[in-house]
């Protein structure tokens, strides 16, 4: 089964991108795809290279670009609500693009299941 | 995937303002309209709020985004859907609303939600 | 449909606005604060009790363990872990998230 993923809130501040990344991992280790991951919102903030967590904590951003690069997933981050916070090409980190919401609608489209993780 | 039409629901629970989910959302929603699909937005508890006639924002200094719900219209998104008891439980009569709604039961906005393919929530 | 609810029920009524909507035979999974919604000695296990009567009630039990509630869950509410949620999510044809 396709599944899609739309993400809201940033990492750390909320569990939204941890119960997010965790689905992810169970979906595609019991087969399924994950057709794409959509950063909306705070959501953004998943992107950004330059969060340096303390070294006992997970990096969350790091954790969705290795998920990505594994498992050739499309992670997507809305170009209005990423300019509103800083979010640019050159503080992307790998794996992630910046496009339109059109990019959300169209993994609603595809995917068999769209599921949302916020606040 | 040229052709296949589902049926979309974008659930609105937030008041506007106080958090950007609102406006956000609408965003989305104004995209969809694009992509040939049987749109749908339902507005419970406090999304009811974003409906609320008369916003004046200057003095926060924000954007008063409240217009583009009527301007959804041209866009071919006319099914807005408001449920009853949160209109009630907040003071609010289908009167005090911008645009035109179908006003809802709780049975009834369920049995739509079961309908749809795609549920976005903001 | 699979309703995902992720709120404390005394922080937020979208427990409340879930259970109120939701149709018969439907699924309920509690995740993040909501799991407390389904702990004995909560005033919401009521609700969550109540409607056993007509939706399936799930819990996350990652959550549930974070959070060192894993022996107080309310009778007839099934625990799920991850890759439970996701064949909740494949079984059902749709679902929504109480945000």
């Amino acid at each position: 089964m396709k599944f899609g993923i739309l993400v809201n809130e940033g990492p750390y501040q909320h569990q939204a991108a941890d119960s997010a990344y965790l689905f992810c991992k169970a979906a595609l280790a019991k087969g399924h795809e994950v057709h794409r991951v959509f950063f909306y919102h705070d959501g953004v903030n998943n992107a950004t290279r330059l969060t340096e967590p303390p070294l006992d904590d997970r990096n969350i951003v790091n954790r969705w670009s290795k998920l990505a690069e594994d498992n050739q997933i499309d992670l997507v981050v809305c170009v209005a609500a990423a300019l509103r916070r800083g979010i640019r090409d050159e503080n992307l980190a790998p794996g992630f693009r910046i496009s339109g919401l059109g990019q959300l609608v169209e993994t609603g489209i595809e995917a068999d299941r769209t599921l949302t993780f916020g606040d | 995937m040229e052709g296949v039409v589902k049926k979309f629901m974008f659930v609105n629970r937030k008041a506007p303002y106080g958090t950007i989910y609102a406006l956000e959302s609408l965003e989305v929603v104004l995209i969809s309209a694009a992509f040939d699909q049987d749109v749908s937005l339902a507005f419970l508890d406090d999304g009811v709020f974003q409906l609320k006639k008369g916003q004046q924002t200057k003095g926060i200094e924000t954007k008063n985004f409240s217009p583009t719900y009527r301007a959804l219209d041209g866009c071919d998104i006319e099914k807005l859907y408001v449920e009853q008891e949160s209109l009630e439980a907040r003071g609010l009569t289908e009167d005090d609303l911008l645009v035109d709604v179908t006003v809802l039961s709780r049975a009834e906005m369920g049995e739509l939600m079961e309908q749809q393919d795609v549920v976005l929530s903001f | 449909m699979l309703h995902i609810v992720n709120k404390s029920p005394q922080e937020r009524n979208s427990l409340d606005a879930c259970l109120r909507i939701a149709q018969s035979g439907g699924t309920v999974l509690l995740i993040e604060d909501a799991v407390y919604a389904a702990t004995r000695g909560n005033t919401a296990a009521t609700n969550i009790q109540e409607a056993l009567a007509r939706l399936k009630i799930c819990v996350l039990q990652p959550d549930l363990d974070a959070r060192g509630m894993a022996d107080r869950l309310v009778e007839g509410v099934t625990a799920v872990d991850y890759d439970g949620f996701v064949d909740l999510a494949a079984e059902h044809k749709n679902c929504q998230s109480w945000l």
